[in-house]
């Protein structure tokens, strides 16, 4: 399954415990919970939370039409902002989003409305005889996007609702991106990333090809040459290494590797279990893998992060869902040296610590060591280059490492768009890539039509 | 400890709180309960003519607020469906056994000098502490001439009033209905009829919602629905209002009034006492909660009388009628502006909107830099409506505050701007 962990254990709970540990995390409400919680809303004005949200969902309407029992118009609310609405639902930073900005936390309350949460009810029992978005009529216009992510497919649905006619092109056997590889298991259960895309393809008009890689045996090119636009979706791929000794060793691997094979794993028992092992990193990832790795049975999980508990990637909420499956956050310390038992497998780390001189991160020179079957690295995403190594994907523009676009998603080459992670703009959150698509799509749309009428 | 006790048209009773004449006291086992749970007095469920009423299922049905509390009550009861002799036997026994309690019993019998005439003295006998003339139920017994059916008539409650007090020697309770235009004539009627007291208000006509699905109102009886009676919490204005309107009714002044309205808890019976109650009747709260309400009524009317400097209910008793008074005869200098207390304010753009749409366009929205937004009062725009304030999600975020304009009293009566205006 995974070759750097095949010497390891298998959990020692069986089938059902190992799918208790990682059923829903945040269970739905009910129609009950769902009616007190709406009707905290306070419908407001210039509402706070919906310009905190990346998407712009119109929340106090939403909200206000599940309390008035008319959860369908609730859903298309949310839907025509945001077509991932339910994955954003359950896997948003809502307490750093939508929630923090939420007026009922003030000190009288200090209870944010569970937007979050109803936003799911919402699509959760919205009950669709068809799929609720019409396409206008065909405009004979076909448009290419590169990867079947949350931006991909978001940006393919607003313009399969525009009349144009969308090929996806996909490096994966399932679409979904990040939803459907990337993110903890307990986030998204039921097979809900697939559920999803399913909802989404709905609307026809969308082609996913699988299995095709741009830099592999797909052009920018020949994209630009085939059709009338192109959307690039391509995510960041690559994961960041350390640049150290023995990096490779057995036992080591990155953290997005094994969630993504957890996630895929239809029988969590022949998973690999690190009864010890070390987290390397502070973002959502490294969470993520910390905890799933706790609850496949592991009983010593250090996360370990080189600056402290405040510069974390991850929000307090997910240090909290870490601190209670019994992960250990330890900050102020950092990797020195991979420790490999006599067979050359990884029995532990070296770290030393660090501390702030003069702002600057230092090492103070004491050193320490975990004892650890595995280290999962969470470091952080960065953009795969190889996919943009034909002549034209050459020309690019980059912001850095990643692809550089308008304030309309057009990257420097006209009739090229592109969104989410593999662009500098926004954050790396999957409701950014969403409505990333989205405004692509509405540029490309407005584009194209400009050309027809001017034809 | 401030004295709870009252004697109220001549009835005592240890505390104010009665429980109306309703299910609650429908027998003699919930009135036993009332009594031990501390209940001051009851008014046992209306009497009538045997053979007794036959009453319908489902019954009652309820206007709901946004967190399924209930904000009004609907029932379509009739009177007792017991025997008159059931009642006259247990309310007999009850007096007996609970002699410090106040035991009044409800009447409602046709609206002839004969029928009043024959229960009246049965009644007498029973020990009861005095009757309660049912002139309001308006469901049911008013489309056979009772109930409200009289109620709504001056001249059949004054009759029936002077009936009572010819053939009974107890104190006579009016009950009146609010499905009326003007209650001070059902009032004045009684009071010439030589009633003690009157109570209100009776239930209001009401229907409370209807199944979309099965296309009837509630509550549903087979396949239909008929219009009932409505109380709780959602009509204690109405009847706040109407005892007002009795108790500065110069024709009416004076005559005891017992509250009746949505009285749920200690403020309530304290609101409706202070505009002239001498005691307080009790039936939704109690349906909803069971009888222990009592209990918190009980102690924090006492604990709010003994911060306020107040013995007994009659040292407030009355207090605010003087104050309620006609529109003509307010001070239209008065003024106040609203101010928001930024520190509180939650930036909910409630109060914004709200001015902004439907009233004086007084409150501004102000982007700040960070994409929020401060709401502030354009002083001279603001005409000091409340709207703001009611609308604020936040206590005492908004205050209305009083203008010191260097204007004295003036009312409409004296205003220049009144071509009607008193010429001094």
């Amino acid at each position: 399954m995974i070759e750097s962990l095949n010497h390891l254990p298998h959990p020692r709970d069986n089938a059902a415990t190992l799918a208790d540990n990682f059923s829903d995390l945040a269970p739905p409400l009910n129609d009950r919970q769902a009616r007190l919680e709406s009707s905290r809303c306070l419908y407001c004005y210039d509402a706070p939370c919906v310009n905190a949200c990346p998407s712009e969902i119109d929340i106090p309407s939403f909200i206000r039409n599940i309390h008035q029992e008319n959860i369908q118009g609730a859903a298309q609310t949310i839907l025509s902002a945001n077509i991932l609405g339910g994955s954003c639902a359950r896997v948003c930073p809502t307490e750093v989003l939508c929630q923090q900005a939420c007026v009922r936390n003030h000190h009288q309350e200090c209870a944010p409305v569970l937007i979050g949460q109803l936003q799911r009810y919402a699509l959760d029992n919205a009950n669709f005889d068809a799929h609720p978005f019409q396409r206008a009529a065909a405009t004979g216009k076909r448009v290419a996007v590169v990867g079947a992510g949350p931006a991909g497919l978001s940006c393919a649905h607003r313009l399969a609702l525009h009349g144009h006619d969308v090929v996806i092109f996909e490096r994966c056997e399932k679409a979904g991106g990040l939803n459907e590889y990337g993110i903890a298991k307990y986030k998204l259960v039921d097979d809900f990333a697939q559920r999803e895309v399913d909802f989404l393809l709905q609307i026809g008009g969308i082609e996913i090809r699988h299995g095709r890689t741009l830099g592999v045996d797909l052009t920018l090119t020949e994209l630009r040459q085939q059709f009338d636009a192109v959307f690039l979706g391509l995510g960041l791929a690559a994961s960041r290494q350390l640049g150290m000794a023995d990096e490779t060793a057995p036992g080591m691997l990155a953290a997005t590797q094994f969630i993504r094979e957890l996630r895929q794993a239809d029988d969590l028992t022949k998973l690999p279990l690190a009864d010890r092992c070390i987290v390397l990193g502070a973002g959502n990832t490294a969470i993520d893998m910390a905890v799933q790795m706790a609850r496949l049975g592991a009983r010593d999980v250090n996360l370990v992060y080189r600056r402290g508990h405040e510069d974390m990637g991850a929000t307090l909420h997910e240090q909290d869902i870490a601190k209670a499956a019994q992960v250990r956050l330890m900050t102020w310390a950092q990797p020195q040296q991979v420790l490999l038992d006599d067979q050359g497998r990884v029995r532990g780390m070296r770290f030393e610590r660090t501390h702030l001189v003069n702002g600057r991160l230092c090492a103070t020179g004491e050193t320490f060591e975990l004892a650890a079957d595995a280290i999962f690295k969470a470091i952080g995403q960065a953009f795969d280059d190889s996919a943009l190594d034909d002549p034209m994907a050459r020309e690019l523009q980059r912001d850095g490492e990643r692809i550089q676009v308008d304030g309309q998603l057009q990257t420097s080459i006209a009739g090229v768009y592109a969104g989410g992670d593999c662009t500098a703009l926004g954050q790396d959150l999957t409701v950014q890539a969403v409505q990333h698509g989205k405004l692509a799509a509405e540029a490309i749309h407005a584009q194209l039509m400009l050309n027809v009428e001017a034809a | 400890m401030a004295d709870l006790s009252i004697q109220f048209a001549g009835i005592k009773a240890p505390n104010p709180f009665w429980l109306a004449s309703a299910p609650p006291t429908d027998k003699a086992y919930n009135v036993v309960r009332a009594f031990e749970a501390g209940w001051g007095g009851v008014v046992w469920k209306t009497l009538g003519e045997d053979p007794a009423a036959v009453n319908v299922s489902s019954r009652y049905s309820a206007h709901y607020g946004v967190n399924r509390e209930v904000m009004g009550m609907n029932n379509i009861e009739l009177i007792t469906d017991r025997s008159l002799e059931i009642n006259l036997r247990e309310i007999t026994q009850v007096k007996k056994d609970w002699p410090d309690r106040a035991l009044v019993v409800s009447l409602m019998v046709p609206c002839v000098e004969e029928a009043w005439k024959a229960i009246l003295p049965l009644v007498e006998a029973t020990g009861a502490d005095g009757i309660e003339l049912n002139f309001g139920c308006p469901h049911g017994m008013s489309e056979r001439g009772m109930g409200s059916a009289v109620g709504q008539v001056p001249e059949y409650v004054e009759r029936v009033t002077r009936w009572c007090k010819t053939h009974c020697s107890l104190p006579v309770i009016v009950k009146l209905t609010p499905n009326i235009t003007d209650i001070r004539q059902s009032a004045r009627a009684a009071h010439r009829g030589g009633a003690d007291a009157v109570s209100l208000i009776n239930t209001i006509n009401s229907i409370t919602s209807v199944d979309l699905e099965r296309m009837v109102a509630l509550p549903i009886v087979g396949n239909q629905s008929t219009h009932g009676g409505y109380c709780g919490p959602a009509v204690k204005p109405i009847a706040l209002n109407m005892v007002a309107e009795i108790a500065r009714d110069p024709e009416t002044r004076g005559l005891p009034i017992s509250g009746i309205g949505g009285i749920g808890s200690w403020r309530d019976a304290a609101e409706f006492i202070a505009l002239g109650c001498g005691s307080v009747q009790v039936c939704t709260a109690a349906m909803l909660n069971g009888f222990r309400i009592v209990e918190e009524m009980k102690d924090g009317l006492s604990r709010w009388m003994d911060s306020q400097g107040y013995k007994s209910l009659q040292d407030f008793s009355g207090r605010a009628v003087g104050n309620t008074t006609d529109w003509k005869y307010l001070d239209i200098n008065y003024q106040v502006i609203a101010k928001i207390d930024q520190q509180a304010c939650i930036g909910c753009g409630r109060c914004h909107i709200a001015c902004e749409d439907t009233a004086h366009q007084a409150i501004a929205s102000l982007k700040q830099a960070d994409g929020s937004h401060r709401y502030e009062v354009i002083d001279a725009e603001c005409v000091g409506c409340n709207l703001c304030q009611i609308t604020c999600p936040v206590q005492d975020c908004i205050e209305m505050v009083v203008q010191d304009n260097g204007k004295g009293f003036l009312d409409w009566e004296h205003d220049p701007r009144n071509p009607y205006a008193v010429r001094a």
